[in-house]
């Protein structure tokens, strides 16, 4: 429906023991096209991602608001000591408010 | 006659307006992001190559010295491009739940340039560091 043809990947480990500290990597995807190009006499159309969102658990864990200087293919890496079993959802939203969606589980022992 | 002009002169116009990044845009987009606190120098580490051989995926990382504890952490990173066509990179929101406060991205740079970075509290601290980078191929416009 509302849905954003590009490709999320997640780079997490599947299990940590309490209080490690795990490495988070993202990347999605998408042109971030600025609007501010040429290509054979003809500008390209805007097409921008807005956001990301990370939620840990349902709580917002970490958000990124992209503006021009975002390059292609947003890559985000991000650190979170592990204390519970642990889910994650990555949130990424359009300028038009079309989404992509991914998650994670992260097993604590 | 004249409005036939002078919108062919904004169309003239155009281009360069969307190249030329002003003082006052990268002012007013840091205005915008922090409001008018204080900046302390000092407290970030950057990240990033002394030169950038693809101005269109530049490797950042940021850290900000910061307990992150419920009562003491980073709550927003900026960084601006000073010049590039428009400032903005991207505004990062942290939250005390991440390990420490520390963000890798990557961006795009038009030009040789200095990258601005501000760092917002939760105790109303206000931190600011830049860097200088060289850029080999822009990353902006082609």
């Amino acid at each position: 429906m509302n849905a954003l043809p590009s490709q999320p990947r997640i780079r997490i480990p599947r299990s940590a023991r309490v209080g490690e500290v795990i490495e988070i990597r993202t990347l999605i995807e998408h042109p971030m096209e600025t609007g501010l190009r040429h290509e054979a006499g003809r500008t390209l159309p805007r097409d921008m991602l807005t956001r990301l969102l990370v939620r840990l658990n349902g709580e917002t864990l970490f958000s990124a608001d992209f503006q021009n200087g975002t390059a292609t293919n947003p890559y985000h890496v991000f650190f979170v000591r592990m204390e519970k079993p642990s889910h994650f959802e990555f949130i990424w939203t359009d300028e038009k408010g079309r989404q992509a969606r991914a998650e994670a589980r992260v097993a604590v022992a | 006659m004249m409005i036939a002009r002078r919108t062919c002169l904004a169309l003239l116009a155009l281009p360069f307006a969307a190249v030329a990044q002003t003082e006052e845009a990268l002012r007013a987009a840091m205005r915008d992001a922090v409001g008018d606190k204080p900046a302390t120098d000092g407290g970030i580490t950057l990240r990033v190559p002394a030169l950038a051989e693809n101005g269109g995926q530049v490797p950042l990382g940021i850290v900000v010295e910061s307990p992150m504890t419920a009562a003491d952490h980073v709550t927003t990173i900026h960084v601006f491009a000073t010049r590039n066509p428009t400032p903005g990179v991207a505004s990062f929101r942290l939250t005390p739940m991440l390990a420490r406060a520390e963000v890798q991205t990557r961006i795009r740079l038009a030009e040789d340039q200095r990258l601005i970075v501000l760092a917002e509290t939760s105790t109303g601290r206000v931190l600011r560091t830049s860097a200088e980078l060289r850029v080999g191929s822009g990353g902006c416009l082609s």
